[in-house]
């Protein structure tokens, strides 16, 4: 079999042939350890090698907010390693043992890594611990429970060693299937503040291994040129000019007539040659509309939703409620296409095996990658390994159904004749325009109040297109409803009587993808502007307004008034307040902002966000602050003036000139409060995003009267200093 | 054509066409690659390196004018000022997917160098060019400053 040639390769090669003791599962999925010769059945957490360094076997991968940290911390804390020496490494792809435990396949997102691995590797570290503690007794001639353990130690009267001197005879012993973990109150590193990130030293000095730095013998590089418009196919193709590249090798039509391949020498050549092709395309199933047109056409099917989210409340039983009320709100709102723009483009290299390839990637969905890489080159499942590397950023551009861009290196792979590794890189343009963006949507809201404010009824419609429809995602559809279309508005934590939710899919063939916090990135928006609307149409302080619509007897109702509450005490926010409010709700975590902003004539600076969040336990509370800080500064890149539009089916934009970053002067101060939690810990990479768009266009309404509903906020007059 | 770079102290010798940006040959050929790539158009700045002292970006610096001077990559950023600034960034544990960073780190070590005390104004101007897409920018500058005592003391 050739999936245990792989995993004993990976095995071999990280024990550098030495003895090691292995803890992990079995192939029945329980808790299990060997040595490494013994274990080509067992797919590790943990691994002690002789001279006691331990490893931790990362099943998620790494693209800045902080997994191989927050693994790693589990399992040390419960084995009670020396936290400055415990290493790291990915995990290879196996969907079964090293799958995510909340969606049964390997894979990032969602804001799960801790949230789904939390028990996972502390378990294995308490066997590792437990395996270690009998062998040091046995070794000792002593009582287990007389042996201590501590940074790496065990001790027991006079006796004391490392870990390695009880690796031999810890692999003859069986792991024990629950082991006891540790009570909140014996946490040591856990909830630590003092623990560095892993990734530190290898990201200051330049040694850090990404996809884009893998350097085989041999290896030609590649560069797509792909239709201008979403959805056109190759007719023909002319190279002669690429002929005259310096470091040309060759130019073909990949398989799929999405587009042709050029290789070159390195990766300029192949730049310069993909340049200089000259593609005729048909565009008769490209998206062809400019970005006006599609925006009026998502307002369109917002006058007929085609679905009800909440089936209790069908938006046609609002109409006599609404027509009823005292007086209503109502409001429109549009979102454009957005690049996620990770700062290492899409790329990875695929190299040849004696068995099929190994793709070198940073590989966020070894679940969706491995059998779209074997597809491409008909090749089994099996005989595609995955070496996972960081990867420079995603924000969810990497985990895609089809795994464009390592399919797109697969074809060209295949092309190339498949006897020398090659590496696809995509250039800022390529990124920019290749679409994969988060989706345009558009939202309407008319929201009932009777005599006294209060709310009667909430018609709510969104248009947008689905992610996961006719996708290998599309599991997570319910009924007709994907929930990431609807998600933060059909699952609000507020108590809305009549809160009806019409849904409309946009057909383009666009591609889109999940954008760092989903659905929430507009959702959140449109939320927590309507209901600063609705606090300064009732005269409501926003935040008290806001803890009247929660119930104290819902759990995550509590937690998320506990994160309103932390925030309003460090904002020292006051009924009046000149600043702006928002909160919400996403991947079960609870994030509240405060918004100070500075206005002058057109011009917005934010100076400051204070930022409350709930995410149960604080594993590493440093790494939830740094997501925190920095899923602000990706909300404000996006609001402050990024958008994809397209005219007769084309990207206007092509590279961060007009697609701008936020920079280093424009990233306001922040203040971030955890709340203490004993829960279990739920997601931190994408909640920040949701809450702090809104709380700043709140702001801005604080100090102009004007209401922003349409993204980005360029398009309300504003810049940003 | 072949050219001699004086690289990291070292005199290189590669092998590249004329006009092939200096970022290119650094990754490629010499495999020299905490040397990032973001844009290619002089707009990100994961590119920089230090050509004679000044941080430049090498994605816009042709190899042939790269020649007769020293570069500098992250590689070999070692005097005294890098070491302080690396460790800085280590200290407020910077870094979350770390492929703008050694251009950061590259424009901090330049900015140190020709004012070792900066006010936040100043670091700020000074470092608007490095774009962050995980926006790391508040620890970006806190390290600068923490480099800077550091420096001093």
């Amino acid at each position: 079999m050739n999936i245990n040639v792989s995993r004993r390769g990976f095995l071999m090669g990280s024990a550098a042939g030495t003895a090691a003791l292995l803890v992990g599962v079995n192939a029945n999925g329980v808790l299990a350890a060997g040595s490494v010769a013994a274990a080509t059945d067992l797919n590790p957490f943990v691994k002690i090698d002789a001279d006691g360094t331990v490893t931790v076997i990362i099943k998620h991968f790494e693209m800045g907010q902080g997994t191989t940290t927050g693994l790693t911390t589990l399992v040390a804390e419960e084995l009670d390693a020396d936290w400055s020496t415990v290493q790291t490494a990915f995990a290879p792809a196996d969907n079964e043992r090293y799958s995510n435990l909340f969606f049964h396949a390997q894979g990032t997102g969602g804001s799960t890594s801790i949230a789904n691995s939390f028990m996972q590797y502390r378990e294995a570290g308490a066997a590792a611990r437990d395996l270690l503690v009998r062998a040091a007794a046995q070794s000792w001639d002593v009582d287990a429970s007389s042996i201590a353990v501590d940074n790496g130690i065990l001790t027991s009267g006079g006796n004391s060693g490392h870990f390695g001197e009880f690796i031999a005879i810890a692999a003859t012993l069986e792991a024990v299937e629950k082991p006891t973990v540790k009570t909140p109150d014996q946490f040591k590193l856990i909830g630590s503040d003092k623990l560095h990130r892993k990734d530190n030293s290898g990201k200051t000095n330049g040694t850090a291994m990404f996809a884009m730095d893998v350097n085989l013998p041999g290896m030609i590089y590649a560069a797509i040129m792909r239709s201008p418009k979403f959805g056109g196919t190759v007719v023909s193709f002319d190279d002669s000019a690429a002929k005259d590249v310096g470091g040309f090798i060759a130019a073909q039509v990949l398989p799929n007539k999405a587009g042709v391949v050029a290789f070159g020498k390195n990766t300029w050549a192949a730049f310069q040659s993909r340049d200089a092709l000259s593609v005729q395309w048909d565009f008769s199933q490209a998206e062809t509309r400019s970005t006006d047109t599609m925006i009026a056409d998502h307002k369109a099917l917002l006058d007929a939703p085609q679905f009800d989210a909440n089936h209790e409340v069908p938006l046609a039983s609002l109409e006599p409620v609404l027509a009823r009320a005292a007086k209503t709100i109502d409001a429109e709102f549009t979102f454009p296409f957005l690049a996620h723009a990770p700062l290492e483009s899409e790329n990875c290299v695929i190299e040849p095996t004696k068995n099929g390839v190994r793709v070198h990637d940073g590989c966020q969905f070894p679940t969706f990658t491995r059998p779209m890489v074997a597809a491409a080159l008909e090749l089994d499942p099996s005989q595609v390994e995955i070496r996972t590397l960081y990867a420079g950023g995603s924000f969810g551009r990497r985990a895609n159904a089809t795994s464009d861009y390592n399919t797109e290196a697969a074809m060209a792979f295949a092309v190339s004749g498949r006897k020398v590794p090659v590496k696809l890189i995509w250039s800022r343009e390529d990124d920019i325009r290749g679409g994969y963006y988060r989706p345009m949507s558009a939202h309407r809201a008319k929201i009932g109040l009777d005599a006294d404010g209060k709310i009667t009824g909430w018609d709510h419609r969104i248009a947008i297109k689905s992610i996961v429809k006719g996708t290998p995602f599309a599991g997570m559809v319910q009924g007709d409803i994907d929930p990431t279309s609807v998600e933060g508005v059909s699952e609000s934590l507020y108590n809305v009587p009549n809160f009806g939710v019409g849904l409309s899919d946009f057909q383009t063939p666009v591609p889109i993808n999940w954008w760092r916090s989903v659905g929430h990135t507009h959702t959140g928006f449109v939320m927590e502007t309507l209901m600063d609307m609705l606090a300064t149409e009732t005269d409501q302080d926003p935040i008290e307004m806001r803890l009247a619509m929660l119930d104290p007897a819902g759990a995550n109702q509590a937690r998320m008034i506990e994160a309103i509450k932390q925030v309003r005490e460090i904002s020292g926010w006051k009924k009046g307040d000149k600043r702006g409010f928002a909160s919400h709700f996403s991947f079960n975590t609870c994030v509240a902002v405060v918004a100070d902003v500075t206005v002058e004539d057109t011009s917005v600076h934010v100076n400051k966000l204070f930022m409350a969040v709930e995410c149960g336990v604080a594993v590493n509370p440093d790494v939830i602050r740094a997501q925190m800080e920095g899923g602000a500064g990706y909300a404000l890149s996006a609001i402050f003036r990024n958008e994809i539009t397209l005219t007769d089916g084309e990207v206007d934009q092509s590279n961060f000139p007009d697609y701008e970053l936020l920079r280093n002067h424009e990233m306001p101060a922040i203040e971030v409060a955890i709340v203490q939690s004993n829960n279990a810990p739920t997601g931190v990479g994408e909640p920040g995003v949701p809450p702090t768009a809104p709380a700043v266009a709140n702001a801005i309404f604080a100090k102009t009267g004007k209401r922003i509903t349409d993204l980005p906020m360029t398009k309300a007059g504003f810049d940003f200093v | 054509m072949q050219y001699q770079l004086k690289i990291n102290g070292e005199s290189r010798t590669i092998d590249a066409e004329p006009g092939t940006p200096l970022l290119w040959v650094l990754r490629d050929g010499l495999e020299l690659t905490g040397t990032k790539f973001g844009c290619g158009v002089a707009y990100c700045g994961a590119c920089t390196v230090h050509i004679d002292g000044e941080p430049t970006r090498s994605c816009q610096t042709f190899v042939e004018d790269a020649v007769d001077s020293e570069i500098t990559t992250i590689e070999g950023a070692k005097d005294k000022i890098a070491q302080a600034v690396q460790a800085a960034w280590q200290e407020k544990d910077v870094v979350q997917c770390g492929w703008c960073q050694s251009g950061q780190i590259m424009s901090a070590i330049g900015l140190l160098s020709e004012n070792p005390k900066p006010t936040d104004a100043e670091i700020k101007d000074y470092m608007q060019g490095n774009a962050c897409r995980c926006a790391t920018y508040v620890r970006i500058n806190e390290a600068i400053k923490l480099a800077s005592e550091k420096l001093e003391a």
